[in-house]
């Protein structure tokens, strides 16, 4: 069992979580050329070792957290709050 | 001979006799046997079937690793089969019987498979059945059936589990597995150091080896070592008997397995029959022993072959002696202390050393009375219902024997090594390491938080094993921070003064006999050897093709002789040969632990909407839509399904229905930004929505294909009231949190789901107006003042009171309709009140089937249509999509195959012959044209009141292609096939007058 550390509920088992995808990709405006859609949404690195992704608190706060893991060893490293609106309020909060 | 009881010894209680029954006939225990014990003390000798060749086996260990003596326990719906006889700790009244033979262990016809030996290698059933024979897959089904009567374990019930289960989440800082002296030793120094501990073992006594030591720990006693050890534990760490670690996980995460009742005679109906326990450790203690190898020698499943360890067990623990007079067999020291605490409890013992060199350990069990002979090995045994007599030979070298003489005995107890339980570290993916010079894999290093101590990192000696657990608990409580000493250097691997002999088979020319390596799995030395001669080189492949540890027992003590054996033949070390990967879980967990309380009812949550029992109350029947009970349909009295919701929709058309549509996917969209997000999710405009106008909207996912439906209300200048489908409601949701939170972050919109939070119905037909006008009189209902797609708050008139309702003028039927929405906890209000008057004008209520027969008149389309698979144009839609604006799914949705000509596209069906009838899920086929894909397929069907039996489908090219043209729907499933036309899809009022007005 992952266990991610959320910056709202704390140390949380990844049953409560939904993986929601590579958070390295950079999305284009929607105005952009099919191109740039579709090397963002279809074109993916799968490299090894530490990667960011987006994972959502489903079950708890409802919060997209970026998790840094080690795909091969499923080490955790640290989850920060993916709307940097929200993560630089926790910060002046804490 | 077979095996007695002893007058004095043992920690069973012989104050306290257990009747239980074998294969019916009563016998007698004591408290603290285990079933093998107990039958061995009865003078049982069989007590399994081979699974092949069904030749009859016995107890061959005593503990988890058992391959012989596997039972089925319980009757009726509380039998359970392949259970261990080794582990099953006896009870009052228990009843186990053999099983995989017929009609007795004693005496199974089945044993003619033994007979036939040779048709059972491995990859016999495969090469021959399959390659030779068959000719398809059809016969090898037709084999295999034949197979799996003949070959096979026990049967479990059919009937549903009469026990409740439970899971349990738990913490703490250090998990110890296994109660012998290293995870004693390691438990006692954390909880001294404050930590929060738990000691886990799968025994029902804790002590491990120690419940039936052959020597002292160090000076001591083992018994006393172990009370006051125990003692000392007892309110200072969390002692958990009958408790298996079945597996490691991410996250310094177990899965325990706690066996609650076991043991109890009569256990309250309170008690959960086994309580699966997630434990989240800071720190993991593997104290978890070794198991010790046999040697594969000629027919070495004889009942009375066990291992050395076993035997010794069953004399000191259990006060049972195996056999009179019995053979210890040895290549390394530990043989020497079984066969002298089996000389003592009585036994005549004749210890062969396949080593020739005199052992020093010689002469102390000369003085035991144990006749000591080098260089001995066992070639081959005798006796099928119990043995009766050892080929002893001279040890050649390498296993090879000559054999010199045959002994008198009715048990031979094998030594042959040990293999520390490196299970639970390789489920952590730490390959082990092997040894030569002990001959085992020791466990390979982690940078998880886990110590390994004491047999399980190859520590052979009671006294170093404690020191080794000790240290390992001072090393996890220095680790937590909570000692600060130093930790001592811990005991390396070995304990013995002579190296060990590597035997792993025993051979003599001429000398015939299988030789099992695997006795569950009825897998012998000559299935290893014949995979290797047949090109098996990997040895994940030879496990896969012998079987060999694909049994119950999962290769406890067979895997490391058949990997030595592969190494053999294939001229590698074992290193090199390497090993399988030990998976969860280490012993068999029941499937009702790992569902708990998830079962039934509960195994997934039912979702009532707020008017349920109001509905319920209204005569509904209902159908399960997802997590949904949707009202379907409301008979009168003597009617079908069919029947009520055909007069359901004429209802609708000609007067006025009321339908529960509470389902729906609800979202608050709510700031500054709302109407932009909006605009940017949907294909068609919302920036110039005015404020009291609701639109229908549809969303692409990003990669152009459709979405989801819905309509949208706007509130206020800042506020939004979306729907969305009742299947896509919680997808919706996530999309619109992933695009504010992840990628928009600038936007200032806050969304939140509403959908529980809101009770609704939708008021359709003629005489609509007519009864929402008077239940809310505060809302002018005039066609001028509230037109279609208008949106009005309002309050609903109950009594002398009112509640409130959001509405909008909004029709799925095609008729003059109002979706009327009010706060979930007047749902059944606002249905009852709502209902009333529409049956006062003439109407009456309506379910999902008269809904979806109403809005395929129309053509309009749900998620049937909207699959995954079809674009905008596909649904006849392409016209909402805006050209002035960039939207999510835009850039993507004119890639080629998403704009082909001709892609299948939303067509009507009607059958040619009147009263035809036709399927959803039918593929279309040209006329005298059946394939697998054909022109397209059928998506919803409809049994219209009107217009007879109609569907929804896509066919390639769509109208332009097909309109007035003849297609079959072909339901291979149902070897149906029925001739349609194609139609418009609106087949109901195709203007929308009726609407309108």
């Amino acid at each position: 069992m992952l266990r991610i550390p959320c910056p709202f509920c704390g140390l949380r088992d990844h049953a409560e979580f939904d993986y929601e995808g590579d958070a390295t990709v950079t999305y284009p405006p929607l105005d952009a050329p099919e191109d740039a859609w579709f090397e963002a949404v279809f074109l993916r690195e799968n490299p090894r070792g530490r990667h960011r992704e987006y994972w959502r608190h489903t079950q708890g706060c409802g919060a997209y957290l970026i998790v840094e893991r080690d795909v091969t060893t499923h080490e955790i490293f640290g989850a920060e709050l993916a709307h940097p609106g929200m993560a630089s309020a926790m910060e002046g909060a804490a | 001979m077979t095996g007695f009881r002893l007058d004095a010894g043992g920690v069973v209680d012989r104050e306290r006799p257990l009747k239980f029954f074998w294969d019916g006939k009563g016998m007698t225990g004591y408290a603290g046997d285990t079933l093998a014990s107990a039958l061995m003390a009865s003078g049982e000798r069989v007590i399994g079937r081979g699974f092949k060749y069904h030749r009859p086996r016995g107890v061959m260990s005593a503990g988890v690793e058992e391959g012989g003596a596997i039972v089925t326990v319980g009757a009726g719906a509380k039998r359970v089969a392949n259970v261990r006889a080794t582990t099953t700790e006896l009870v009052a009244g228990l009843s186990a019987h053999g099983q995989n033979a017929w009609p007795s262990v004693r005496f199974d016809l089945g044993r003619i498979n033994d007979q036939l030996g040779r048709f059972f290698a491995a990859g016999f059933y495969y090469k021959t059945f399959m390659g030779v024979l068959g000719t398809g897959t059809f016969e090898w089904m037709q084999f295999e059936k034949l197979i799996r009567r003949a070959a096979g374990m026990g049967r479990a019930s059919r009937e549903a589990d009469p026990d409740w289960y439970e899971v349990v989440n738990d913490h703490c800082d250090l998990l110890v597995v296994g109660a012998g002296p290293a995870g004693l030793e390691a438990a006692a120094a954390a909880a001294d150091a404050g930590l929060d501990v738990i000691l886990a073992d799968q025994d029902f006594a804790l002590g491990g080896d120690l419940l039936g030591a052959a020597g002292p720990v160090g000076r001591a006693n083992p018994a006393n070592w172990l009370s006051k050890r125990l003692a000392a534990l007892s309110g200072a760490v969390r002692l958990m008997p009958r408790t298996t670690v079945f597996g490691l996980y991410d996250g310094v995460v177990a899965g325990l397995v706690e066996r609650v009742t076991e043991g109890l005679a009569a256990p309250s109906p309170e008690l959960p029959r086994e309580r699966l326990r997630i434990v989240r450790a800071r720190r993991i203690v593997l104290a978890t022993g070794a198991i010790e190898r046999s040697i594969a020698f000629g027919d070495n499943d004889r009942p009375g072959v066990m291992t050395l360890a076993a035997a010794r067990t069953y004399a000191r623990r259990f006060g049972v002696l195996p056999g009179r007079r019995i053979a210890a067999v040895t290549t390394n020291d530990g043989g020497y202390a079984d066969a002298v605490a089996l000389a003592e409890a009585g036994a005549e013992v004749t210890l062969l050393d396949s080593r020739w060199a005199r052992n020093p350990l010689a002469e102390a069990a000369e003085k035991a009375g144990v006749t000591v002979r080098q260089g001995g090995v066992p070639v081959k045994a005798e006796g099928a219902f119990g043995l009766r007599r050892l080929w002893v030979g001279d040890h050649l070298g390498g296993g090879r024997a000559r054999p010199e003489e045959a002994c008198d005995v009715d048990v031979v107890a094998v030594s042959g090594g040990w293999s520390p339980v490196v299970n639970l570290l390789s489920h952590r993916k730490v390959k082990p390491v092997w040894s030569d010079h002990l001959a085992c894999f020791l466990p390979g290093e982690t940078t998880e938080p886990i110590h390994v101590a004491g047999a399980a990192a190859g520590v052979w000696d009671a006294e170093a094993c404690a020191a080794s657990g000790k240290a390992a608990g001072l090393a996890a409580a220095k680790a937590l921070g909570a000692w600060g000493g130093t930790v001592p250097n811990a005991p390396g691997p070995n304990g013995w003064e002579a190296p060990i002999d590597p035997v792993y088979e025993v051979s003599a020319e001429r000398w015939k006999g299988k030789r099992f390596v695997d006795p569950q799995h009825d897998v012998t030395t000559d299935d290893i050897r014949l995979a290797h001669r047949e090109g098996f080189v990997s040895v994940e492949h030879m496990k896969r093709y012998t079987t060999l540890g694909m049994a119950t027992d999962q290769g406890k003590v067979g895997n490391v002789i058949g990997l030595a054996l592969m190494a053999e033949a294939s001229g590698r070390s074992i290193p090199e040969t390497g090993t399988t990967t030990f998976r969860p879980p280490y012993t068999p967990v029941s499937m009702g632990a790992l569902a708990g309380p998830e079962r039934g009812a509960h195994w997934r949550p039912t979702r009532l909407t707020p008017m349920h029992e109001a509905v319920a109350a209204s005569g509904a029947a209902f159908v399960d839509a997802g997590l949904w009970k949707r009202g379907w349909y409301f008979p009168q009295p003597g009617e079908t399904m069919a029947e009520a919701a055909r007069r359901e929709v004429a209802m609708v058309r000609s007067s006025v229905g009321v339908v529960d549509v509470s389902t729906l996917g609800k979202i608050a969209v709510q700031g500054p930004d709302a109407a932009e997000l909006l605009n940017r999710v949907y294909v068609n405009g919302f920036a110039k929505l005015p404020v009291g106008k609701a639109r229908y909207g549809v969303m692409l996912r990003e990669d152009g294909v459709a979405f989801d439906d819905g309509t949208t209300w706007r509130l206020s200048e800042t506020e939004f009231f979306m729907t969305t489908t009742t299947a896509n409601a919680g997808e919706v949701m996530k999309l619109l949190e992933r695009l504010l939170q992840t990628r928009w972050t600038d936007l200032r919109v806050h969304v939140s789901s509403v959908s529980d939070g809101w009770g609704g119905v939708a008021v359709a037909g003629p005489k609509a107006r007519a009864v929402l006008s008077k239940l809310i009189p505060d809302i002018d209902w005039s066609d001028a003042a509230y037109p279609f797609m208008g949106v009005r708050e309002g309050g609903m008139k109950i009594g002398r009171g009112a509640i409130p309702v959001r509405t909008a003028r909004l029709s799925f039927s095609g008729e003059k309709a109002w979706e009327v929405f009010t706060p979930a906890d007047y749902g059944p209000h606002l249905w009852k009140t709502v209902l009333k008057a529409a049956e006062k004008a003439g109407g009456g209520a309506y379910g999902l089937e008269a809904l979806d027969c109403l809005r395929v008149e129309k053509g309009h389309v749900t998620a049937r249509e909207i699959d995954g698979r079809t674009t905008l144009e596909d649904l006849g839609l392409g016209k909402m999509a805006s050209r002035a604006k960039p939207y999510l799914g835009s850039a993507l949705k004119n890639r080629p195959e998403l704009v082909r000509e001709n892609r299948p596209r939303l067509v009507g069906l009607k059958p040619v012959a009147e009263g035809a009838r036709f399927r959803a899920g039918s593929i279309l086929c040209r006329p005298g044209e059946r394939s697998a894909h054909g022109v397209g397929w059928v998506s919803s069907i409809a049994d219209s009141p009107s217009l007879g039996w109609i569907g929804l489908g896509f066919a390639e090219g769509g109208l332009e292609a097909w309109e007035g043209a003849q297609l079959v729907a072909a339901d291979p499933v149902n070897d149906a096939a029925t001739l349609l036309e194609v139609v418009s899809p609106h087949f109901y009022d195709p203007s929308g007058s009726r609407m309108h007005g």
